[in-house]
Order: C-alpha cells, then structure tokens, then sequence
C-alpha cells in the first residue's frame, strides 16, 4: 500500500522546524507504525538525506519510548496501542497520516519526533517508591494482598509512561501518570507508610514541572496505550488532599526541573 | 553538558494554592455552593406558576431576611471570586502548559460540555451581571419599569422583551452545559470516584443539568407564549 507521511522536521530545539511530505510507496499492512518509519529513513539515508528521528526501544508496547501524534491521536487512532504496536492495516491505501511530537512545555523539544520526558523521571524520583530495608529478601506472601488490591494496584502499574496523557491533554496537565504512579502504590499494603507524604511531594514535583491543570474530561485516558482509568486522578486528589494536611509539618521541596538540551545548544 | 545540568536545585515546593490540585478542589467546594445556590434559585422561581401574590410574597420575605441575606450573598461573592479567581488562574497556567500547539488535534473521548467549560463559565458570569442590574438593581429593565417589590410584575414585562428572553435561555442552556460536567467533575478533583457510583454519578449530572435548564427556561418560554402573564 502507498502512504504519505507528513512528518514534523525540525534539527534541534532552537532550529525552525516544519513538515515535510514523505510518499512511501511499500509499505506492508503488517509493518508496524515504526517499521514504516524505518522504511521511509533506509530510503532517506540512501539518498543522502537525515533521517527521521524518533524514540523505540522494546518494540513491543511496554517500554514506553515510543509515541508522538498521529493525524491528532496521540500514538494513532487504534485504541489501547503503542504506535510500535500499531500495525499499517488499520490505514487506508492513499492516506495521509500527519506525524507530530508531543507538544508540551515540560517536556522539551529534542529533535523532529522526539521530545525530553525526564519530567516524568523526576516525578517518579519525588515518591514513587517504597522504602525497604536492606538484607535478606523477605519470604514470598508475607503480607498478603487481596485479589481485587492487587488487580487493581496492577492496572496503575501497567502505566509505562510514554507521555501520550500529556499530549493529549488539552490543558497539557500529568495528572494521569501522576495518578497512576501514586495509586499503584497507595494500593498496596506495602505503599501505606509513605502513603501521604508520596502524594505531596510526587503532586508538588508534578506542579513545579509546569505540567497544565486536570479539567476531568478523560481525553488521556482515551488515548493512553495501556488504558489507566480517570479513577487513578481521583486517587491521587484524594490522597494529596489528606497529604497536605496530615503532613502540613513537613518542609517539601522539589527539583527543579533542569534540562541539559537548553545548555547544549547555547 | 555544563556543571549547572547535573547540580540538583532544590525548591520550595508549591503550597495548597499554588498547586493545580489545590485550585480544582477549591473549585469542586465552591462548585458545591454555587450548584445549591443554582437549585434554590430555580426552585423559588418555578413559584411564579402561583400566581403573583406567591412570587411577591417569596420575594418580600428573602429581602426581609436582613442580616441573613447579606451573609448568604457574602458566601456567594466569596465562592463565584474564588472559583473565578482559581479558573483564570489555571486557564493561564494551561496556555502557558503548551506554548506550540498541534497542527492537528482530534478528541477522542470527551464530550462538548467537557471542552467547553472555559467558554460556558464566563458567558454565564456576563449573564449573572446582566441578571442582576435587570431584576435586582432594576437598571437595565428595557421597554417597561421596573417596580422594586412587585417581582411578578418585573418578570413578565423583563421577558415580554424577545431578546431579553433569548439571552436568558441560550445562557440558561451553557448553565447546563456547564453543571452537567462540572456535578461530577467536582467529585472527582476532591477525590471521590467509584467503580460502581461514578458512572451512576455521570447520568445523574446530566439529568440534574437538564433538569435544572429546562425548569429556568420554562419561565421566558411560558411568558412569551403568554401561559403567564
């Protein structure tokens, strides 16, 4: 089938950047979104031009590299699916498909489809952990967890943070990642001693970070590959709203957010 | 990569106001307030199907409430402030979220109300001020007079006026809009959510809305049809 790829260049941050029209005459409804990318660059590259850059790693949908918008969806219009995951089928013979990065200020421009989500990292690095103790590892089933916490915990967990929920996102906010990272721990038993304090201090990251405001209308959750419910935000409000005050003696900070992109091309 | 990329500044972090959390809850509080006020208000108007003795008489005793009815309209500036205050704010912030915008960007799971409650919310306000220099102050009262007391009377000859009428209901319908994602958006900012509630919560916020919408519009609606008059 022949495709037109309409794929947003630019260099770096500071360069201009534009779309470009790419004809892509062979491409195999079983390729994926990506393999058609590699396509398109072998032939780039042939011809002595740059190829496109854009994120993949596993190539299987749970590493959380790739994504970048679709003709307006962020990562294509198939539900529940990774643009490494998508496959060429669902596309018409003769379609246009317009390929742009995720466009948000926290997460800064890098180059053509790539942008800098370290936003995410340090939100993580805030209190989406749990501390242990050191030493032996502790024998299996030592704190039981019900069926219905554990599914519950897991599909918070299966977020792999890819940043469409923020791409999406008209208002440009985290709140579904944000939410997603803080219920899939609060859930379990063994995320309840940090319980309040890792709302706050995850909450205040995602706030110094300059991520947008949740309005509640469930356009990430639509569009994000591994389909977290709005009920994660909800969990988060709730658990930051009881945060702040139970921890109101605790004095938060956050890491500002620092990205070495600015400082190379200066 | 200089020293400065690696070198972790750490920063206060930003307090209950500041944060974007704490803004939408102020806002669900208020929201509350502002939903009762909304629902009250209806209800007390609907008594203009009794006759104008009835409605004078609503109306004589809510202004003889003295002290009473300046501490409710205080609770009130205060919630419309803040939840103004804390909207404008977050709008800015939002802009500020995505200074590039997409060239393509399509919707794939909210509804109309959901998107446009930032075009609902200040054409509503511009209908509140409007609606109190009519019926309260009695300022604008166009092609009639306006008799302080004689509430009835204010009503049926305000909405004799096509256009005073059709500002009321098209204003009335984005009061809707707004209530009807706003009643269970509320919950969800101050973190209530329920597998089995929300979605019972979701149909009950747009029968609430369309409830409320009707019941407001049914009055410009009955006097231009001349059922009151």
């Amino acid at each position: 089938m022949k495709l037109t790829l309409k794929i947003w260049r630019q260099k770096g941050p500071e360069a201009p950047g534009k779309f470009v029209s790419y004809p892509v005459d062979n491409v195999n409804p079983e390729m994926s979104m990506l393999e058609c990318l590699d396509v398109l660059n072998e032939s780039l590259i042939e011809r002595g031009e740059e190829p496109v850059a854009f994120e993949h790693d596993c190539r299987e949908g749970i590493c959380g590299s790739c994504g970048f918008m679709i003709s307006g969806i962020a990562h294509g219009p198939q539900a529940a699916t990774t643009v490494c995951q998508l496959t060429m089928r669902h596309f018409k013979d003769g379609d246009e498909l317009v390929l742009e990065p995720w466009r948000s200020r926290p997460f800064p421009f890098v180059k053509d489809l790539v942008v800098d989500r370290r936003a995410f990292d340090r939100i993580v690095q805030a209190g989406g952990y749990i501390s242990v103790s050191t030493g032996n590892a502790p024998d299996g089933n030592a704190i039981p967890v019900g069926k219905e916490e554990a599914d519950r915990a897991m599909d918070a967990a299966a977020c792999i943070g890819c940043g469409a929920c923020v791409a999406a996102c008209p208002n440009g906010s985290a709140a579904l990642f944000t939410g997603a990272k803080i219920a899939h721990l609060g859930i379990l038993p063994q995320g309840q001693p940090e319980r309040d304090r890792r709302a706050v201090r995850m909450v205040a990251q995602m706030n110094a970070e300059g991520f947008g405001s949740c309005t509640n209308i469930g356009e990430c959750t639509g569009v994000c590959p591994k389909e977290i419910p709005l009920e994660v935000i909800a969990r988060m409000n709730r658990d930051y709203l009881r945060g702040i005050w139970k921890e109101r003696h605790q004095l938060v900070t956050t890491i500002a957010p620092v990205t070495d992109w600015d400082l190379v091309t200066k | 990569m200089s020293a400065t990329a690696v070198t972790v500044q750490e920063n206060r972090a930003p307090n209950f106001w500041q944060s974007t959390n704490g803004k939408k809850a102020v806002m669900a509080v208020t929201g509350v307030v502002l939903f009762l006020f909304v629902l009250g208000h209806m209800l007390g108007n609907l008594q203009i199907y009794d006759g104008a003795a009835r409605l004078n008489a609503y109306g004589r005793f809510l202004k003889n409430t003295g002290e009473l009815l300046w501490i409710v309209r205080f609770v009130l500036l205060t919630c419309v402030g803040l939840h103004i205050l804390a909207s404008v704010q977050l709008w800015a912030r939002n802009r500020r979220a995505r200074p590039v915008g997409y060239s393509h960007k399509k919707s794939v799971n909210s509804s109309y109300a959901d998107r446009t409650m930032y075009w609902s919310g200040p054409i509503v306000l511009a209908f509140i001020i409007f609606h109190l220099l009519e019926f309260t102050a009695g300022v604008i009262h166009p092609e009639s007079r306006f008799i302080d007391g004689d509430v009835y009377h204010n009503v049926v000859a305000g909405f004799r006026v096509w256009w005073v009428s059709a500002w009321y209901i098209f204003s009335m319908i984005l009061l809707g809009f707004h209530l009807r994602h706003g009643l269970w958006s509320m919950f969800q900012s101050v973190g209530l959510n329920h597998p089995r509630h929300t979605p019972v919560l979701q149909r009950a916020a747009f029968w609430i809305a369309l409830l409320i919408t009707l019941g407001y519009i049914s009055i410009p609606v009955s006097v231009l049809a001349g059922w009151v008059r």
